[in-house]
């Protein structure tokens, strides 16, 4: 397979097209919700310069999400703004474990958010982000090869964060590590559908846009169980269905009402 | 001979663009000027950007657009940003380094290893004497610092490289 170097290249194909564009709506749509779900705790993380690196965190992958709907713009499916504020639930393919609520409440009204929810989330996700990033930088795509190594310079600092978080809690308090482990128990019940690259990955293969997801599933285990204390014996599912296959909870339509909501009432503003 | 007059007067105003959030800090000093074309009074330039998430991006296109069409045989001006050639800490001049510093931001560590600590010496007293208070700061490239010898506290432009993957 040789490389395909730009979005009218890729236009010329239509099977490879197709294919492409379901990878990047992956893609843009997990950082763009786990950078909502991010976003919410700004003012409510646990100190003041968690907060200021929660915010940067956030801020920076909203802008990877960005570079995503970008080369999805270039390959003719519509302005990035729309494509981030104006689909519906249904034509979502973010994993569904990324969209829960980061707690009870919400941001306005008694946020009682779970911080240990948001550091495994975080955890895990930053992880597999990386490891999705590296197989990235060899896609047969080579605008979104060039993304990857952009999106992997910067993403190395946010991994890193998070991994200081989960080494030092559960090096702590009993209730630190048991408040982990019960999210870690909940993430290995749903995480599969953020490990899966849906209904076309064996397409995503033949093209050589990605590896096999065993490949990548494989990798982000060897790396997790270097950092987690304990890892559950249980086998990892998506309980709650699959988000690649647009299946979504509540959550999502709440994340996307929330979002909307200064953009629905002047979509023609300029920032 | 008219060709490399008309480039290096472009050069020169270039230099004058600086980054907004980091004034007296041109644009070439960063390393985010990668390429520039002129085709008679037409002139392209392909930037490379710093952070993806970075919102000065958009204000530093402007800028540079105005700037260039300010030049009098110039007609108009494009700007675009490229990823296909990556910014990396590294491609920060020594007149950017010297104009960080002046800023009080020290420039990026010389030696870094993606993912692993750095530290840097003190902008205003030059001691090695400092402290990690956060690797995020106020905006994406830069991390917050305190120096134990002069108790300031300072910023550093946080060091990106290239990294290939194996
Ligand atoms: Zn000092």
């Amino acid at each position: 397979m040789t490389n395909i170097e730009s979005a009218d290249q890729a236009k010329q194909d239509s099977s490879y097209r197709e294919v492409l564009t379901e990878l990047l709506y992956q893609l843009a749509d997990d950082d763009f919700i786990v950078s909502f779900r991010g976003s919410e705790w700004l003012g409510l993380a646990p100190h003041i310069e968690e907060d200021v690196s929660f915010s940067s965190i956030t801020q920076n992958t909203m802008g990877h999400a960005v570079l995503y709907y970008q080369l999805l713009e270039e390959l003719g499916e519509g302005e990035a703004d729309v494509l981030a504020h104006e689909r519906p639930p249904e034509k979502r393919r973010n994993a569904i474990y990324l969209e829960k609520q980061n707690g009870d409440g919400s941001y306005l009204d008694e946020p009682y958010y779970d911080w240990a929810l948001t550091v495994i989330r975080q955890y895990l996700y930053e992880t597999f982000k990386k490891v999705k990033l590296e197989a990235l930088t060899k896609s047969s795509y080579v605008p979104l090869a060039d993304a990857a190594q952009k999106v992997l310079m910067e993403q190395t600092y946010h991994l890193a964060h998070w991994k200081t978080w989960v080494r030092q809690l559960q090096d702590s308090t009993e209730e630190a590590k048991t408040r982990l482990q019960s999210r870690l128990k909940e993430a290995w019940g749903e995480f599969l559908d953020v490990l899966e690259l849906g209904p076309k990955a064996n397409d995503m293969e033949k093209h050589q846009l990605i590896v096999a997801e065993s490949v990548l599933q494989k990798k982000w285990l060897e790396e997790i169980k270097e950092t987690l204390a304990v890892i559950p014996a249980e086998p990892l599912q998506k309980n709650k269905g699959s988000g690649r296959n647009t299946e979504h909870t509540q959550d999502l339509t709440q994340a996307l009402v929330t979002l909307s909501e200064v953009y629905d009432q002047d979509k023609n503003a300029v920032w | 001979m008219e060709q490399d007059h008309k480039q290096i007067e472009l050069e020169t105003v270039l230099k004058k663009v600086d980054d907004p959030e980091l004034p007296s800090v041109s644009v070439v000093d960063l390393g985010m000027v990668h390429e520039v074309k002129t085709d008679n009074q037409h002139v392209s330039i392909t930037m490379i950007p710093t952070f993806a998430g970075c919102p000065a991006l958009d204000i530093i296109e402007k800028n540079v657009k105005e700037a260039i069409e300010q030049v009098d045989w110039v007609e108009s001006c494009d700007v675009t940003f490229s990823f296909r050639h990556k910014w990396s800490t590294n491609a920060i001049t020594a007149e950017g380094k010297k104009q960080l510093k002046k800023h009080g931001v020290a420039p990026p560590p010389e030696s870094y290893q993606p993912g692993e600590e750095w530290s840097v010496d003190c902008p205003y007293c030059g001691s090695l004497y400092t402290s990690m208070e956060n690797v995020f700061g106020p905006t994406a490239c830069r991390s917050i610092l305190y120096c134990r010898s002069c108790r300031n506290p300072f910023e550093a432009m946080k060091p990106v490289i290239d990294y290939s993957v194996v």
